[in-house]
């Protein structure tokens, strides 16, 4: 098996280093890539949708179904994990309770789940010691790194960003959390429903959005029509479709993040994890 | 010698985009361990989306990001000054979708370890052969 | 873009890229590829490609390390290539 990888890699990467006396050097201007349409989305892009940054213009609105359907990849994806991994009848396995104050262990096999309280502190089975400084560190970065997110998510028409980045940082920061206290913490926080829910409304969003542009009477993903409702000219009806696009590709990008590392970790029983 | 160091200059991205594909393809044919061929096809991927950003490189452009604001006055864009946004966009969409395919990669070779104890190819062939 | 910068960072990526196929602990091929993953992100800021290497620095050092941490937690660490 070796041998066989090594000629076949070989084989491929010669044929490749001989494409390449055919490519344009580097960073050429008249490379066959900058010279057709490119030029046009940057000559037109900014007068067009009143959208600075070219990147978020094309991605929401010149190509706009493309990203529809990648969007779709995901939450497909996403609902693809769930079905692999999530298993719904939970035995009553054993559970592991600590008393706070004596440090005492308890083990309960089976049987009732005691109910909440403050002395008791249900613990996994791999469990060590949280470390204080972790806890309250990510306790109260969190926060930041959401309102983070929701400016990357806003401000993606003007600077680097946009729904993809700022729908990770947002599942990021919920990550986080799940990993510097315990899974259980997290998922009460932002439970499996709420989760699957965001991952279909994120994709309803930017479907509705295109319909909503249908009803209006004109083209599907055509913001142009949206100015009728939005009460502002056509090319800020642009931008502004764009903008809700993007909240519909974050919200679905976080819950499929979330989703995936919830599975992922406890191995479908959204119960212990990392 | 002094016509091949521009050939150098002009093509050497593209020679070592074309080696970190080899170490991808090499990893996802010859490696023995699933987790090791997911590694290995990311980095296939990140490559060949390397190669497709680079192709939107301009010499002396700046981010596409259109200079505006209240001083910047309306003025005709040349896009000589600004890197092709083209390829950003593609790839931008291919990085995202392509960890969310590895979240579901990663959950078959979970399911594939509950079964089988292991993870790697030729164990788990032999135990199917077993059967 | 300054092409010194650029062929020391590829340079890394491939010194990461071969490091992370050949270190024989699950867990540290995990952190090497985020590793590597951070370099990329470097490589597409030079090229000023600032919106993938946003993307890159939140996906691929970011969260597709922690999925890769989270599958090894659930299976095993030991490989034997």
């Amino acid at each position: 098996m070796k041998t066989a990888g090594i000629i076949i890699v070989l084989l491929a990467g010669a044929l490749l280093l001989y494409a390449t006396r055919d490519f344009p050097p580097w960073g050429a201007l008249d490379s066959p890539a900058s010279t057709h349409v490119s030029p046009r989305y940057l000559q037109k892009a900014m007068e067009e949708t009143a959208v600075p940054n070219v990147v978020t213009a094309v991605l929401a609105d010149y190509r706009g179904f493309d990203t529809m359907f990648e969007t779709t990849v995901i939450f497909c994806a996403g609902i693809g994990c769930f079905i692999l991994l999530r298993v719904f009848r939970q035995r009553p396995g054993d559970r592991y309770y600590r008393h706070i104050a004596t440090e005492i262990t308890l083990h309960i096999k089976g049987g009732r789940i005691p109910k909440k309280s403050s002395e008791f502190e249900r613990i996994d089975a791999l469990w060590t010691p949280y470390d204080l400084i972790i806890k309250t560190v990510c306790r109260i970065l969190v926060p930041f790194i959401q309102l983070f997110a929701l400016y990357v998510i806003a401000h993606g028409h003007h600077s680097p960003g946009g729904g993809f980045q700022g729908g990770v940082i947002l599942g990021a920061s919920v990550i986080l959390l799940a990993i510097s206290h315990n899974m259980r913490t997290a998922i009460d926080r932002f439970s499996e429903k709420t989760n699957n829910l965001l991952m279909a409304i994120g994709v309803f969003i930017y479907t509705g959005i295109g319909t909503v542009c249908i009803l209006l009477g004109a083209g599907f993903l055509d913001y142009r029509s949206l100015s009728a409702v939005l009460f502002v000219d056509k090319i800020m009806a642009r931008s502004h479709g764009i903008f809700g696009v993007e909240i519909g590709v974050g919200i679905t990008v976080m819950a499929v993040m979330i989703s995936i590392y919830n599975n992922l970790a406890s191995a479908g029983k959204q119960d212990e994890g990392l | 010698m002094s016509e091949l160091i521009p050939l150098i200059v002009a093509k050497y991205n593209y020679w070592l985009y074309i080696i970190l594909m080899m170490i991808g393809l090499y990893a996802m044919i010859a490696k023995n361990n699933l987790v090791k061929k997911l590694v290995g096809m990311n980095i296939f991927q990140t490559s060949i989306i390397l190669f497709y950003v680079s192709i939107g490189c301009k010499k002396g452009g700046t981010i596409p990001i259109i200079h505006h604001g209240i001083h910047a006055g309306r003025h005709v864009v040349d896009p000589a000054h600004y890197v092709n946004p083209l390829p950003h966009v593609l790839m931008l969409t291919a990085i995202v979708v392509s960890v969310s395919t590895l979240g579901v990669a990663l959950a078959l070779a979970v399911k594939i370890y509950n079964r089988y104890k292991t993870l790697e190819e030729d164990e788990i062939l032999a135990r199917l052969r077993a059967k | 873009m300054i092409w010194q910068l650029d062929l020391a960072i590829l340079t890394l990526v491939i010194v990461t890229a071969v490091a992370t196929i050949a270190v024989k602990d699950l867990l540290g091929c995990a952190i090497l590829f985020g590793a590597y993953s951070f370099l990329m992100c470097l490589l597409w800021a030079i090229m000023a490609a600032v919106d993938v290497a946003f993307t890159e620095a939140s996906v691929g050092a970011g969260v597709s390390t922690v999925f890769f941490v989270a599958a090894v937690f659930r299976t095993t660490r030991r490989t034997r290539d």
